[in-house]
């Protein structure tokens, strides 16, 4: 497989009257044509503005991509023109966002919103259009898709216009969607049938996804590979299954043990990680997740740890992953 | 009440029973001559005990009727049916007086930590204010210095009574709105969704205090989520409910060990474990359909349309509770 996507080193951030907010602070990863790849990581974390730079879509002011670069298929996305950029939008890259109730114009009928990227990006007449979202939303699973175009967003359920968000996404068979905790809103049936939906067209039609989620569970469910993020850094990236089976990272390890679990009966006691996320307008030399470490050691105060490689296609960025293992199953 | 009625077979009083439990709201059409329309059956007939020390989980997605059952518990909402005791006594049965002493017994902590804080008092007003309302500790002094102590019971610096809710964060106002509950000595909180709202690192901060003093205080919780994750991790028993009606109540372990109702079947296997070599073997068989209109719910069984055993004569008849084993009751006809 080809790698369809390659961020290097990029920064975004936020020029605050409080201060620079470094909410991406320099990540790297790639994604393969057809793989579904997670961004785990909590609020404030920047695994949304990580994304929202990829469609350059930072509010600027306050925000603004300060470096490195976004090759999509080959293409610096950072040096395209804002014309050439908006046709790369909806057509190339597609995205699904989180509030199915607020990213969906609500003055305007559904068929119109599903129609207006096709005849922008495809150049298709109404007819044409008509007829494509006819089977877009066929194909997303709504019934009576000629009569639903004609109705407006506050006609549909928070899953319907998720289902039609989807439709959207696909309409121009993009490359890559990028889904940004898109089913967070949803309730657990729902977020079930939403991302089994996802799973299958993304298979069936061979796009690519990003999964942006603090959902553990949905990531074991559905992804390939994972980056955790940590105060606007990877600090652990792998295959699903070995992230899990073998974290290597505290803040992996810490988030693994303290979300309670379906299949754990009761009584056993959760280990939260202590201490709040930092305030990513004070962040110093070290690395940002020392004060809530227990495997902190001097060295995590003076310099940033950068990822490395710990197993096969593995990569942590801790100074102390070689000691984790041992130290866990002394301190159990 | 029928004999399919989930009252406990133990000879101890129930601290909490809830009795064919009813809340219909009115649908209102027009501007200036209003007419009732129809009505939102929230709560349709549901029935269940909460034992003293007991965390009972209630459990269901959106517009099932768990909140609309906690606030009628809280005596926030009239009934339209059934009744309430509480310690034996029939909350409809009391006066002004009698309501408001009750509640300092019957606490409630909610979901959403941002606006549950009065932004423009400060974390010490907030947590003093029940003892005021209720004339607890009538001397200022006193009553700081429960603050601090409720403050630093709940995890948190003593010297946070003099902050404003913004200047704290998720996890932290949520221990505010727990050390308010627990102010007034409550035996029973209702805790309405009280950790959807926090990062996972933060969520397992909270459960654990929760549980503590759960513990410390002897205290009796109705937990109304929608994570079914954290109920198994906090509940002695969960009772699951849909479109207004109890669908199932079981011991903890027992509900997600050997779940029986379709629904609750669908909803276990919707969520999804931590996990990737076990949800590799898991099946995703995915519930079809959306939950119908509480206005106008299917006739017979409300769950028929969208349940995969569904036989004809679920469309008609209404299926009542019944024990299937210890403690264990479906309201299924085809378990």
């Amino acid at each position: 497989m080809a790698t369809l996507l390659q961020v290097k080193d990029l920064q975004t951030q936020f020029f605050t009257s409080a201060g620079t907010v470094k909410a991406v602070d320099g990540i790297s990863y790639s994604v393969e044509e057809g793989e579904t790849v997670a961004i785990v990581g909590e609020s404030g974390c920047g695994k949304s503005v990580g994304a929202l730079s990829l469609l350059r879509l930072i509010p600027d002011p306050p925000g603004r991509i300060v470096g490195g670069r976004i090759l999509f298929q080959g293409t610096d996305l950072l040096t395209l023109p804002d014309e050439e950029m908006r046709n790369v939008r909806g057509r190339d890259i597609a995205m699904v966002f989180q509030e199915p109730m607020t990213s969906l114009n609500p003055v305007l009928t559904i068929g119109r919103q599903l129609t207006e990227t096709l005849v922008h990006h495809r150049s298709m007449n109404a007819r044409q259009a008509q007829a494509r979202a006819v089977e877009l939303l066929d194909m997303v699973g709504i019934s009576d898709p000629e009569r639903r175009l004609l109705q407006y967003p506050h006609h549909f359920s928070g899953g319907m216009r998720q289902r039609v968000m989807i439709a959207m996404a696909l309409s121009c068979e993009p490359k890559l969607i990028i889904a940004d905790e898109p089913t967070t809103a949803l309730d657990v049936t729902i977020q079930a049938q939403i991302l089994e939906l996802m799973k299958d067209l993304t298979k069936r039609l061979g796009v690519a996804l990003i999964v942006i989620t603090h959902n553990l569970g949905v990531v074991a469910r559905y992804a390939d590979r994972v980056n955790v993020m940590y105060a606007g850094k990877i600090i652990e990236r792998g295959l699903a299954a070995e992230i899990y089976r073998n974290p290597s990272h505290p803040y992996t390890l810490g988030l693994l043990a303290s979300v309670p679990r379906l299949d754990q009966r009761r009584g056993e006691r959760l280990v939260p990680i202590e201490g709040q996320p930092p305030d990513l307008t004070l962040l110093d030399d070290g690395c940002a997740f020392r004060p809530r470490c227990r495997f902190a050691v001097d060295r995590c105060n003076h310099a940033t740890p950068v990822l490395e490689t710990v197993g096969e296609a593995h990569l942590s960025a801790c100074w102390e992953h070689a000691n984790l293992q041992r130290s866990a199953e002394t301190v159990s | 009440m029928s004999s399919a009625s989930p009252v406990s077979k133990n000879s101890e009083q129930p601290l909490v029973q809830v009795r064919g439990l009813k809340k219909h709201f009115p649908v209102n059409e027009g501007a200036v001559i209003s007419r009732t329309v129809g009505h939102v059956k929230a709560v349709d007939g549901v029935s269940f005990d909460i034992m003293k020390g007991e965390t009972l989980g209630l459990v269901g997605e959106s517009g099932c009727g768990k909140t609309t059952t906690g606030r009628c518990i809280l005596m926030l909402e009239q009934l339209t049916e059934g009744q309430i005791l509480f310690d034996g006594v029939d909350l409809a049965t009391l006066d002004q007086k009698g309501r408001i002493a009750l509640r300092r017994d019957i606490q409630v902590i909610f979901q959403d930590p941002y606006s549950s804080l009065n932004p423009r008092m400060k974390i010490g007003q907030i947590i003093a204010e029940p003892m005021r309302v209720h004339g607890i500790e009538p001397d200022p002094n006193r009553r700081a210095a429960r603050v601090v102590e409720l403050l630093s019971v709940c995890g948190l610096n003593p010297k946070f009574a003099d902050r404003y809710p913004h200047e704290m964060s998720g996890g932290q106002r949520q221990r505010v709105g727990i050390a308010r509950a627990l102010s007034l000595n409550p035996q029973f909180i209702v805790c309405d969704e009280p950790v959807s709202a926090l990062d996972v690192s933060i969520q397992a901060q909270v459960i654990n205090l929760m549980e503590d003093l759960r513990n410390e205080f002897d205290l009796t919780f109705l937990f109304v989520a929608h994570d079914l994750s954290v109920v198994r991790h906090l509940c002695h028993r969960v009772a699951v409910m849909y479109l207004g009606k109890l669908v199932e109540i079981a011991e903890c372990d027992e509900l997600f060990d050997n779940p029986q109702h379709p629904y609750t079947k669908a909803l276990l296997a919707a969520v999804p474990i931590p996990d990737p070599e076990i949800e590799k073997n898991r099946e995703h068989s995915v519930m079809k359909g959306e939950i119908p209109s509480p206005m106008n719910p299917p006739s017979g069984c409300v769950f028929h349309p969208r349940c995969p055993v569904a036989v004809e004569s679920c469309s008609t008849g209404l299926p009542e509770l019944r024990e299937i084993g210890p403690g264990h009751l479906v309201a299924c006809t085809e378990v």
